[in-house]
């Protein structure tokens, strides 16, 4: 336990002196700002307004934004590390794989997930400050969604970083893995299934195992009870799941899978040489 | 205390190790020799457990995979190439102490021992100190702990006279309680340092020898040297050699570490044709 936080600290320390943290923050850091800026407090949306409707717009920008950040500069950092030599002498000290391993990926959770929430904190304080209506139910439930994702990706990030020889490969893999999440899967073979007539349940349910899909269904069904903008896959999800199992599991689901990925990259990590 | 037997390696379809026995006693100072691509690398990543391979290692009885921990925490680890650690130079010290069980003082106090400003560097990156530096913090972080087992590459090789000095004080201080194992790709870099020597050529065993083991690490000897005539070029090396010249700078004298004589006899020959006559003596009074 002891080397585990020892090497998470040490990753965090890493990470807030690089630039990549500066910029991720500034982007997070940024959009907060901007949304205020441009007045989106004040404006309504399905009967959204203040803070609930600025966290409706943020939440959909983390989407497009946060997967891809944490993938590429995971991978970076991770494989960098290991093509600069710098695991040769680092685990050449007595610190247990797994300890270092587990260690890097709690680290790195904290510095990505932390900006990302902190803008989010710091919009909700001034919403208080200035009397603009905050749903903390709402807050707490996209915190929970934003860990989760987060947590998702960089589990991807970590397997990627292991199986992966050289940084330019994990970058390589990791941005067609977004690709694929992000595009293939709705676009193409989405497509496929509903024109071969597939059961619609079916269909629905590869879907939702995208993880960003998840998130995204989830971040409507907040806003949209009803999730009258899916049309009838709305149905599938609350006629089996309902509201609040379907947020249980774009909750739980994409948690468990970054922990699986990550499990599979720590197997692998210990199995095979570490320079 | 290190044995290895049948350890095969290879890299796709290229064997970097082909079936080393090895077996290695407390006390050797063994010098692990050969040209570069000969497995000197291969074989120390596989005695820290970072490479998989076929066979079996033990370090004291134990697989440096499958118990780093309690391997590990015996192995003080010096590499060839210094990592290009961007964390500051104090927050290596700090990780490096915690995880060793030792304190950041030890390690510290043999880096201030070496010629280092620590108060100076400690908030410096890592990567960002000099070459010679580098390698003086990492041989305090080997040595500043229980260490038995020292495994390193090249260390003195970026090292100025009188960090060498006290780095061989500091072997000489372990060579009984301790297993050393040196690499170089040229033995008169390290001969002097040790008792056996094992050569590798492409990936085996090619030379194991004892060496006679009469040189006082901690030995320094005085060195005079006259020239038939002045030369810059000679007067650069010897002032790094930290020698002082005569007024007219055609007599040089220093001091050599007895380890170093070698070396430095080796770098000589280059101007012989400059040197008129030389004397070399035990200096009893040290450095």
């Amino acid at each position: 336990m002891k080397s585990l936080l020892l090497t998470a600290r040490l990753d965090i320390a890493e990470s807030l002196r690089a630039r990549w943290f500066l910029f991720y923050s500034l982007v997070f850091g940024g959009l907060i700002v901007l949304l205020f800026v441009f007045g989106l407090t004040e404006s309504r949306v399905l009967g959204f307004t203040g803070l609930s409707r600025l966290l409706v717009t943020y939440i959909q920008l983390c989407v497009a934004i946060l997967p891809v950040f944490v993938l590429i500069t995971t991978v970076r950092s991770v494989a960098g590390d290991r093509e600069a030599g710098v695991y040769e002498y680092m685990l050449s000290l007595p610190v247990p794989l797994k300890s270092w391993f587990w260690g890097k990926m709690l680290g790195r959770f904290l510095v990505i997930f932390l900006p990302v929430f902190l803008a989010m904190l710091g919009a909700a304080l001034w919403s208080l400050y200035r009397r603009i209506g905050l749903d903390w139910e709402l807050f707490l439930l996209y915190t929970l969604l934003l860990v989760s994702l987060s947590w998702a990706f960089l589990g991807f990030g970590m397997l990627i970083s292991t199986v992966a020889r050289t940084p330019d490969v994990a970058q390589t893999g990791a941005f067609l893995l977004w690709l694929v999440l992000l595009l293939f899967l709705d676009l193409l073979f989405l497509g496929v299934m509903i024109r071969e007539s597939l059961p619609f349940e079916l269909i629905v349910g590869v879907a939702l195992l995208n993880p960003l899909q998840s998130f995204r269904t989830a971040a409507i069904l907040l806003f949209d009870p009803q999730m009258v903008v899916l049309g009838p896959a709305a149905y599938v999800i609350l006629d089996s799941l309902g509201r609040w199992g379907y947020l249980a599991f774009a909750i739980l689901y994409p948690a468990i899978l970054g922990t699986l990925s990550a499990a599979l990259g720590c197997f692998l990590f210990q199995r095979n040489d570490l320079p | 205390m290190i044995s290895l037997s049948g350890v095969t390696k290879a890299f796709q379809r290229r064997t970097v190790l082909d079936d080393i026995f090895l077996s290695v006693e407390k006390g050797e100072r063994v010098a692990l020799v050969g040209s570069n691509g000969a497995g000197k690398t291969t074989l120390i990543r596989c005695l820290l457990g970072e490479y998989t391979f076929e066979g079996s290692i033990a370090v004291g009885g134990l697989d440096p995979r499958k118990h780093r921990g309690a391997v590990l925490g015996r192995v003080g680890f010096v590499p060839q190439i210094p990592p290009p650690l961007k964390m500051p130079v104090g927050e290596l010290v700090s990780f490096a102490a915690a995880l060793c069980g030792t304190k950041p003082q030890r390690m510290i106090g043999i880096a201030e021992d070496l010629g280092l400003d620590y108060a100076k560097i400690q908030r410096l990156p890592f990567v960002r100190l000099s070459g010679g530096m580098k390698q003086k913090m990492l041989i305090s972080i080997a040595f500043g702990r229980d260490a038995d087992i020292l495994i390193m590459d090249e260390p003195a090789a970026n090292l100025d006279p009188q960090a060498r000095h006290i780095f061989f004080r500091q072997l000489a201080e372990r060579k009984e309680r301790s297993v050393m194992l040196i690499t170089s790709h040229r033995l008169d870099e390290v001969a002097s340092l040790v008792n056996r020597v094992i050569e590798m050529d492409q990936g085996k065993i090619a030379l194991d020898d004892r060496v006679a083991d009469d040189i006082d690490l901690t030995g320094v000897w005085r060195c005079e040297i006259d020239l038939v005539r002045p030369e810059p070029a000679f007067a650069r090396v010897m002032e790094e050699w930290l020698f002082l010249p005569s007024a007219d700078g055609n007599s040089w004298s220093g001091q050599v570490n007895g380890p170093d004589r070698l070396r430095f006899l080796s770098v000589l020959t280059r101007y012989a044709g400059l040197v008129g006559s030389m004397k070399m003596s035990e200096d009893r009074g040290g450095r």
